[in-house]
């Protein structure tokens, strides 16, 4: 099961935030801090899970995440989830925040917290990736081929 | 500048919307904080109107702000104002909101109900969907036993869409309301064989999350999983069903054998890692099953190592991580097999991701003998040295120590090494572990008796050079050490060489900067070294020496008498009268030493951590008496300050010792280097190395002389464990030579030997013998002590209720909680129910949502009253749920005689009054011998146009019912909404089959123009019976009679709302009497709102007003009188003929009875 799914910046402001499980507020918080600390001090070129943090879950959790351009994607998940798996959904998830946004970029997700699309679109990513019958999980996605482009933040 | 003001203006004139909340936040980088509870001020204003669009709006704003983390709860009455709203873009962020800050104590959660009902029920699939997806992040266990029977029809639902997340959802249901499981089971069990595959893997998910937790109740699914797993090609599904069979076949071990097979298959076919992965991850789990009593499945060991080198060598850092992850689990059953990776897992050492380090150090630990234990540990000492990063340091040094100490330090051979290898782990700086090292030192030394002399020596020299160790910073954790090293000293002083060295080395005033726990043991210590040092000294009758000693202790004791810890101090000042007592023992020349030894006399035995858990209780002896009775309340807050007082720690806040002089440094330096040079035991240290600790006072007069820092700091005078496992090699060789020539010589002897070799165990690492005899002491435990074992399971997880046999047939009394409603058909009098309705023959096939109406109307009149109601509503709710059905009947009917009792305790009322009739709406439509059908009609609220019918088939024959066709024949004005493509006069299939005995519902929508007239449509259902040889094609005619109460929506309306709306004058009156009433006032107002679909708005006494909205809006005003078994209704409403009908309908209802 996936406990949570967090998105957050480089500078850990949270973007999009989905808790699967009721936590408070400050706890929320703490849980996104904490994560961001785990996350933000690993470089690109290394694994992408982790044990989980102390706050979520416990032995049993792991944080599975993707960095794109200034965005930390990361889902918590327990150990009946797959770990390549979850990978491959936050890839698929991230083509279509893409195809709803055309070319997503960090402002998509600040100014579009109400799209529709948005507020259920992990539910939505995760169902479109479990219905598709895909032959094999594409674990060889390019992760090139996903233009996420960053617009200078001055026009606001 | 003018254009900031004309936009600030506009901003005041105009709401903000989300985009403008987060432009505005972004804008106030410097006073965010102020920006938003200037916003949240805003909102609250917005949430005061009465435009839903607005309230939408700030709702919207909330959800963001709560993001950020801030607290919303506090509009979450409003929430469900919002999720209430009829327009789709608006309920969406209602539930939104809910989904993100409701949880089982948000107390109006309870108000939702209804509305999640409503929407559940919507013929709009995302208005279903959307409610599914919200309540599946606040179900609370009373929002799941009311709920649990709707969620349940839905997964017949007609859509996939719908099918799928009805599915997903039951598992909350299941956590929250564990009695749902068995009765839902059987159609969830049918959903694995969904033709949708959303819907199917939804239900496999289900099954696997539940199956995870108690997998034994899930084994009799084991066949139809093996045919999916067989058959299915969606790799979602199929890692969801290997990771099942993982925890099933821990169970079944025939399970396993059977898998193994295909699995395999799997393996060698596959080109999805991570289905590759699961399913090496499941045969583990078979073969750890398997490996007790079956012949070794050597090649599938095999295939899944090497699979998981292939894994590990890959660039992938992820799969990497992974493949070390499923090594450590084979790890377990076959070491053997691992342990022939060894490079690659080293070399994993090396890695630049500190996971896919942490991993392989995991896997090191089982994969340890006594043959590469030092050489293996040898290798993580390097890492050590290289580390960056506290964090991983502390890890390596901590999986160092769990690697030596395993069980009972079943691989070292050399305690002198493990001793040494403590030693050098002293020099790490900064680790937060000094008290894991610490206790290693004590546990080995008081449990292995040989190492005693070798250990008091090792930890002499640390005393001695425990500057070094304490450095400049105190906090630094390693101090922890000296702890251990003062007490071993102290303890087994007698294989000290040189206790008076140690003695001085304990009472150095630098001590005194040390934690006060240390302290402490070292006062303690410097006692029982006095002790030893008096012994020898008075031995060799030199009177004077032994004096020297005492007042050595004299001179340096009163250091720590001022200590500013309680501890300390305790000990300083009883040991320092001690030995002025001795003093003056000793200048009257009285032999003091055995005496004073005799106070330390005993051997210090280890104690087993769980010892004290396992002492038996003796007979006679009550744990829960109290011994003295308990002190009352003001005794007991008198003493608390105290207490408090007793447990704070005091600070060593005391200003620094003044050290020694620089010279006196100087000169003992010179001597200790003196020594150690004569010393051939002592290794000398590099030059520049003992550069590195001169960190006492006036550094900078010191030359700093460049440090090499790739040469590994050293303790001087400490022996290297590098120099041990050179020695170990050494001694094995000649061990090994001489085993050699012995078995020659015995071979020579016409083996008669040979028995021995064998009793040294088969394998050959354990020819390795220890280079000391060691004795490694059990821990204590106490006699008779109880065998328990512990219970690991945490007693909160809610998984446990759901530990249900599901293979055992439903019982009767096994159902979802639909509420019993009377059966139409055999109506009874009100006051013969009241008795029996608990009793009363409940239609379990019926699991409909015949009762829901009743419920609706009572909670939408909660809803006016909630907040002053919640509270009382809270209490009752728990009452509801000791005494269940019948109390919840009280509890509606008291809540349906609507204002004029208010004042009334709740309890009395409820007890004098009578229990309210369970009502349906459901009337009977059709019936044959093989199908009823019965039906409920209700208008759409989001749609002025349309009428739901509710339509529950029931199969009464013993044979199959399928293909069922509802065809109506349109009218002019109400037509059967078919999908489109379909022609005018086709049938809609029924999306079900039916079983025997089984009853379903369907929903169907009708278009309608007008509705201010009653109407009557003609209809047939065509069905197949199916029999065990024969098929017939059966049909059943049947009238729907769609009523103008039908068009008519529970609408709540507050009393000055309805007074302005009489007020207009726009409304034409009506009235009827109704003669012969003979019920009590409040039933008939229950009748009327349940039948009719009102609600009331007032009620003082035997006059009640009450309101209605048609779905095209007309509005229906009632104002209902009694007086000696007549009824009065006058009436007014916007479209006469439409209030003509409603009050016939209104007439004949009550004719009826």
């Amino acid at each position: 099961m996936i406990k949570a799914i967090l998105i957050f910046n480089n500078h850990g402001k949270p973007r999009l935030i989905r808790f699967y499980q009721y936590f408070a507020e400050d706890l929320q918080q703490q849980i996104i801090r904490e994560t961001f600390h785990l996350v933000s001090k690993r470089d690109d070129n290394v694994c992408n899970f982790l044990e989980g943090g102390s706050l979520i879950g416990g032995s049993d959790y792991k944080l599975i995440y993707r960095h794109y351009a200034t965005l930390y994607f990361v889902f918590c998940v327990d150990s009946s989830e797959s770990e390549l798996g979850i990978l491959d959904l936050i890839q698929v998830f991230v083509e279509t925040l893409d195809k709803c946004f055309e070319n997503v970029c960090e402002l998509d997700l600040i100014f579009h917290m109400d799209k529709g699309g948005l507020s259920a679109a992990p539910a939505r990513a995760v169902s479109a990736v479990k219905n598709m019958n895909l032959p094999e999980i594409p674990r060889n996605i390019n992760i090139g081929d996903i233009n996420i482009k960053v617009p200078s933040l001055s026009p606001f | 500048m003018a254009l900031k003001i004309v936009k600030g203006s506009i901003d005041r004139m105009f709401d903000k919307n989300l985009q403008d909340l987060v432009r505005g936040i972004r804008n106030h980088k410097e006073d965010e904080a102020k920006y938003i509870s200037t916003c949240i001020d805003e909102i609250k204003q917005e949430l005061k109107q009465d435009n839903i669009a607005v309230k939408a709006n700030a709702v919207c704003k909330l959800t963001y702000l709560q993001m950020l983390g801030y607290d919303v709860s506090w509009a979450a009455f409003n929430i469900v104002e919002v999720m209430s709203s009829s327009k789709f873009t608006y309920k969406r962020i209602g539930y939104l909101a809910a989904s993100q800050c409701f949880h089982e104590s948000t107390d109006v959660i309870m108000l939702t109900t209804n509305q999640i009902r409503k929407d559940l029920s919507s013929p709009n699939q995302y208005d279903t969907g959307v409610a599914l997806t919200g309540l599946s992040c606040f179900v609370t266990p009373d929002l799941a036993r009311d709920l649990a029977n709707d969620i349940m029809t839905l997964m017949s639902h007609t859509k996939p869409y719908i099918r799928k997340k009805a599915v997903l959802i039951m598992y909350k249901v299941f956590l929250k309301y564990p009695e749902s499981l068995r009765p839902a089971f059987p159609r969830l069990k049918e959903k694995l064989e969904d033709p949708d595959p959303g819907v199917q893997s939804a239900a496999v998910n289900v099954i696997c999350e539940l199956a995870r937790r108690n997998p034994k109740n899930y084994l009799s699914l084991a066949p139809l999983f093996f045919k999916l797993m067989t058959s299915s090609t969606n790799n979602w599904v199929l890692i969801k069903i290997i990771k099942l069979f993982g925890a099933l076949t821990p169970l079944e071990p025939r399970l396993g054998k059977k898998l193994i097979e295909p699995l395999t298959n799997l393996i060698h076919s596959t080109s999805a890692m991570s289905l590759l992965y699961e399913c090496v991850n499941t045969v583990i789990a078979v073969l750890i099953s398997l490996s007790s009593g079956m012949p070794n499945h050597s090649a599938s060991i095999q295939l899944c190592v090497q699979k998981l080198r292939i894994l590990i060598e890959d660039s992938d850092q992820n799969l990497k991580y992974l493949g070390l992850l499923a090594m450590s689990k084979i790890l377990k059953t076959h070491p053997k097999s691992v342990q022939s990776h060894k490079d690659l897992i080293l070399q994993c050492l090396d890695d630049k991701d500190e996971s896919i380090r942490l991993r392989a150090l995991d896997l090191l630990y089982g994969m340890v003998s006594k043959k590469n234990l030092m050489e293996i540990v040898k290798k993580l000492m390097l890492h050590v040295d290289k580390a960056e990063g506290t964090t991983y340091r502390d890890e390596l040094l901590t999986k160092i120590i769990d690697i030596c100490s395993q069980s009972n330090y079943q691989y070292i051979t050399n305690f002198e090494w493990y001793i040494s290898i403590l030693v050098e782990l002293t020099r790490l700086e900064g680790t937060r572990h000094g008290h894991l090292i610490a206790s290693q030192m004590l546990d080995v030394a008081i449990r292995v008796k040989a190492i005693r002399a070798f250990a008091v020596a090792q930890m002499a020299t640390l005393l001695d050079n425990a500057h070094l160790l304490t450095g400049n910073t105190q906090r630094n954790g390693i101090c922890e050490v000296l702890y251990a090293a003062a007490w071993i000293c102290g303890e087994f002083s007698e294989h000290l060489e040189n206790p008076m060295q140690t003695l001085e080395a304990m009472l150095r005033p630098k001590v005194a900067t040390l934690p006060g726990h240390i302290q402490a043991v070292y006062v303690q210590n410097a006692a029982k070294l006095f002790a030893t040092v008096l012994r020898s000294q008075e031995g060799n009758t030199e009177g004077t020496a032994a004096q020297e000693t005492s007042q050595l202790m004299i001179d340096r004791l009163p250091l720590f008498v001022q200590s500013a810890n309680l501890e300390v101090q305790e000990r300083a000042s009883c040991i320092l009268q001690l030995v002025k007592y001795i003093q003056k023992l000793q200048q009257k020349d009285v032999e003091v030493a055995e005496e004073v030894n005799a106070l330390f006399a005993g051997e210090l035995n280890p104690v087993a951590p769980k010892a004290q858990k396992k002492v038996p209780v003796p007979e006679g002896l009550d744990l829960d008496a109290w011994i003295n009775e308990p002190p009352s309340e003001s005794e007991s807050e008198d003493e608390k300050p105290k207490a408090i007082f007793a447990k704070e720690e005091p600070k060593h806040s005391r200003p620094r010792h003044t050290e020694v002089d620089e010279k006196e440094l100087a000169r003992r330096r010179e001597a200790r280097k003196q020594e150690q040079a004569n010393n051939p035991f002592y290794i000398k240290a590099s030059p520049s190395s003992q550069k590195v600790y001169q960190d006492a006072p006036g550094v900078e007069h010191i030359p700093v002389v460049q440090i090499d820092l790739s040469v590994p700091l050293k303790v001087p005078g400490l022996p290297m464990s590098d120099q041990y496992v050179k020695l170990e090699e050494e001694r094995r060789q000649k061990e090994r030579a001489e085993k050699k020539k012995k078995e020659k010589k015995k071979r020579k002897e016409k083996r008669s030997g040979r028995g021995k070799k064998h009793d040294s165990g088969p394998e050959s690492e354990e020819d390795i013998t220890p280079a000391h005899m060691v004795d490694i002491v059990t821990e204590e435990m106490p006699e008779n002590a109880l065998p328990s074992d512990d219970d690991d399971k945490d007693p909160n997880d809610p998984h446990k209720a759901l530990d249900i046999d599901l293979d055992k047939p439903l019982a009767d009394s096994e159902k979802l909680p639909v509420r019993s409603h009377r059966p139409t058909e055999a109506p009874k009098s009100p006051a013969e129910d009241g008795d029996t309705e608990s009793a009363a023959p409940q239609e379990p096939k019926k699991k409909s949502s015949k009762e829901k109406k009743e419920k609706k109307k009572d909670k939408e009149k909660d809803r006016k009253k909630s907040s002053k109601h919640k509270k009382k509503k809270q209490k009752k709710e728990k009452e509801e749920k000791e005494k269940k059905k019948k109390k919840k009947h009280h509890h509606h009917h008291h809540h349906s005689d609507g204002g004029g009792d208010e004042s009334v305790q709740n309890g009395t009322v409820e007890e004098e009054e009578e229990p309210l009739p369970p009502m349906s709406n459901y009337c009977l439509l059709a019936e044959n011998s093989y199908i009823k059908m019965v039906c409920d009609i209700q208008g759409n609220l989001q749609d002025g146009s349309q009428v739901v019918v509710s339509v529950i088939f029931e199969n009464k024959c013993d044979s199959f019912l399928k293909s069922m066709e509802f065809n109506v024949l349109d009218s002019l004005n109400s037509k059967l909404q078919r999908p489109e493509g379909a022609g005018p006069h086709d049938g809609l299939t029924v999306p079900f089959q039916l079983p025997p005995g089984v009853s379903n519902e369907a929903r169907f929508v009708f278009t309608v123009q007008s509705i201010v007239m009653p109407q009557k449509l003609k209809g047939t259902l065509t069905f197949i019976v199916k029999n065990e040889d024969s098929s017939t094609h059966e049909k059943l005619d049947f009238k729907l009679h769609f009523t103008c109460t039908s068009y008519l929506i529970t609408t709540p309306c507050y009393s000055d709302a309805f007074a302005k709306l009489l007020e207009s004058g726009d409304l034409k009156c009506s009235s009827v009497r109704l003669e012969g009433v003979n019920m009590p006032f409040h039933h008939l107002l229950a009748r009327i709102c349940f039948h009719h679909h009102f609600s009331v708005v007032e009620r003082i006494d035997s006059c009640a007003s009450m309101y209605s909205r048609s779905i095209q809006g007309h509005h229906v005003c009632l104002l209902v009188k009694t007086a000696d078994q007549t009824v009065s209704i006058d009436a007014k409403c916007d479209e006469p003929s439409l209030l003509g009908n409603v009050l016939d309908e209104i007439k004949q209802t009550f004719s009826q009875c």
